[in-house]
């Protein structure tokens, strides 16, 4: 993060965004920025605004002042479907998956740009569809294969287990093939095992295809191993950041998480 | 065999035929000859089998329920693909017919412009008339929906409820527009020449021969035949959309909303799409309508008849599964019509109970068609049909049964 050097723009950058709902301040003049090639961890108490940061940066939620931006522009004002048209791709905190589809058509369904999309096209050039379809069908199946879960491509995506929905979530991002990837507590509800898979996915990810990954989590070990740097939220704003050590040994980062405690104590 | 009965039978044929193809299981080219046999069959049997007054009604049974099947397929196109919940059914079913009416009849002149009286009329064929209903129906759906659609379930419903009665009361009190409170009458058949003496004097004698014992009364023989190749178009068409890609979309949508959206689908424009597909289809079905009946006002589009009852249909054929809109309409509107004979045999019984239920007995279907609905809803909320797990049929077939 120190090498300011660099001319290239972050992948993403956020400056002095404000959210207000009602009375209360979610986001408060948050800036941070994202370097391409990393995975960048976002840390911080429950309430400090990540969730609500992910909704402003893709579009879910309008800030009511600041700006987001993405290699140098300005993605502010864009609908969810814009940003993910950018390249920038996020996963939910819960998994929200379609569930009356089969595991094989959440995956389809993500690949932008489909033919068969404009409904006219059906009629008009069903070969054209077809084809395409096949090919979709092939990466998808391809991905099943990723993340393992080749043997449930034909069940209803309702079904699936709590972990493997998450994986399914992953996958739907590689149909996507975006350049940053906002994930809301990946490991959250995931055991050991599934953990520490997600976890090499996610560095397999950056190496082989240099996805960028801004990360919302929880389990402290997965932050320190996979994370660097560490952005550290509180109160709706950047309280620090720093490579995952001199984080874990910052006493204002302590502070902010059992501030709350001690200074009531 | 008379040769009255050999025409109506020959009327049967094609009918009978698309049916055949639609309900057949088996290959493509199994099931056509299937359907070819089969449709010869019965078409030659059912005059023998029935008299005419019953083949009749069977035959103008069928066409009301043809009509019915392609309005529940344009709600299946909103509320089975997209999950719209619309309950303005009735208003865009409105716009089909009065469009369709005014596109095709003549307009009124000299003595009769001063008891009727409407907007235009353009004596457009009858296939242009259903277009434009389609069109126009189209047109109306998109503007609404652009304000309507930011609403989701049940504030959705309020609004369309709404809208219905506004465009039925605009055609009640616009006396210029399509004859206000006054029905609108002489809407064309297409055709109908067939079954006039002398017929239509394009007709080659030998045709002209063999329709010639059909009086004007087996027009709905033909008119079997219009609407069940209308509603076959609007079946393959909207089939052909709603498992594919776009179908796949618009399945995403009713599902996961937000997570359709962070997955780069615009969601505004796929929900505006199929509600406007489905306003579409039911101009059309409100054009065959017109055709059929040949005098419309603006009592017909009422909520009960108009909206609900198609409700009802596609609800118990299967929403969200386009043979399932077909039967329901099919099954629904027999339950309609079953009732109406039952009341009439168990009036005897019903005058034991109170002296003015049987004149009343009317409203007891609705009361069964309600209780109908309860079934459905409490026992079997798919349908009898259940919507196909495999969205996309342009996807390769491999080893997963359907």
């Amino acid at each position: 993060m120190s090498d300011k050097s660099n001319a290239k723009p972050p992948v993403l950058e956020v400056r002095d965004l404000v959210k207000n709902f009602g009375g209360i301040r979610a986001i408060d003049g948050c800036s941070l920025s994202v370097q391409e090639g990393t995975i960048t961890g976002l840390i911080g108490p429950n309430g400090a605004g990540k969730t609500t940061l992910f909704n402003l940066i893709t579009g879910y939620f309008a800030p009511d002042s600041g700006r987001v931006f993405t290699d140098g522009e300005d993605i502010t004002s864009l609908p969810p479907h814009g940003v993910f048209h950018r390249g920038i791709c996020r996963t939910f905190q819960i998994p929200r998956e379609h569930g009356t589809m089969t595991v094989l058509e959440n995956l389809m369904l993500v690949t932008p740009g489909q033919i068969g999309e404009q409904f006219w096209n059906c009629w008009l050039r069903p070969g054209a569809v077809r084809a395409q379809e096949r090919e979709i069908q092939d990466q998808a199946m391809e991905v099943l294969d990723f993340i393992s879960l080749t043997h449930l491509a034909h069940e209803y995506a309702g079904r699936l287990s709590g972990g493997q929905k998450k994986l399914l979530e992953l996958g739907r991002i590689l149909m996507a093939k975006p350049r940053l990837v906002l994930l809301d507590e990946p490991a959250a509800g995931v055991n050991r095992t599934l953990m520490n898979k997600l976890a090499e996915n996610i560095e397999k990810l950056r190496r082989e295809r240099g996805i960028t990954f801004l990360l919302i989590e929880h389990d402290m070990d997965m932050v320190m191993e996979l994370c660097d740097p560490v952005i550290v939220m509180s109160e709706g704003r950047r309280l620090m950041e720093g490579h995952p050590e001199e984080v874990r040994n910052d006493p204002v980062v302590l502070e902010a998480y059992l501030g709350g405690q001690y200074g009531a104590a | 065999m008379q040769q009255i009965d050999l025409a109506r039978s020959a009327f049967l044929f094609l009918p009978l035929f698309l049916l055949g193809l639609l309900i057949l299981p088996g290959r493509a080219a199994l099931r056509i000859i299937a359907a070819l046999v089969l449709a010869a069959l019965i078409g030659w049997g059912l005059p023998q089998m029935l008299d005419r007054g019953t083949l009749t009604y069977l035959v103008s049974f069928s066409t009301m329920a043809g009509i019915y099947a392609i309005l529940s397929l344009g709600l299946n196109s909103q509320w089975g693909l997209a999950g719209h919940v619309n309950f303005g059914v009735a208003g865009f079913f409105a716009v089909g017919a009065f469009t369709s009416a005014l596109f095709t009849t003549t307009m009124p002149e000299g003595a009769l412009a001063a008891y009727s009286q409407q907007a235009f009329g353009l004596q457009w064929p009858f296939l242009g008339g259903v277009i434009m209903a389609g069109i126009l129906a189209a047109i109306v759906g998109f503007f609404i929906s652009i304000p309507v659609l930011r609403l989701r379930t049940d504030f959705l419903a309020i609004a369309t409820l709404g809208i219905a009665e506004v465009i039925r009361f605009i055609f009640q009190n616009e006396r210029w527009l399509a004859n206000g409170p006054q029905p609108m009458r002489g809407i064309p058949r297409p055709l109908d020449c067939l079954f006039k003496d002398p017929a239509c004097s394009w007709l080659p004698p030998g045709a002209a021969e063999f329709l010639e014992p059909l009086s004007p009364r087996d027009y709905v023989f033909f008119y079997l035949i219009v609407v069940s190749l209308i509603l076959a178009v609007v079946f393959i068409a909207l089939e052909r959309i709603s498992r594919s890609p776009w179908g796949r979309m618009l399945r995403a949508v009713r599902d996961e909303e937000n997570s359709a959206s962070m997955n780069g689908k615009n969601v505004f424009w796929r929900r505006i799409e199929s509600f406007v597909v489905g306003c579409f289809i039911m101009g059309v079905g409100g054009a065959v309508y017109a055709h059929y009946v040949v005098s419309i006002d603006y009592s017909h589009f009422n909520p009960l008849f108009a909206t609900f009852i198609i409700w009802v249909m596609l609800m118990l054929g299967g929403s969200g599964n386009n043979k399932g809109a077909i039967l329901g309409a099919f099954a629904v509107w027999g339950v309609w019509s079953g009732a109406a004979f039952m009341i009439d045999i168990a009036s005897p019984a019903l005058q034991l109970i109170s002296d003015d239920l049987p004149t009343r007995g009317a409203y007891l279907r609705w009361m069964l068609v309600a209780l109908l609905l309860g079934v459905i809803v409490l026992y079997r909320p798919q349908g009898i049909l259940s919507e196909r797990k495999k969205v996309s049929d342009f996807m390769t077939d491999d080893d997963e049964p359907q």
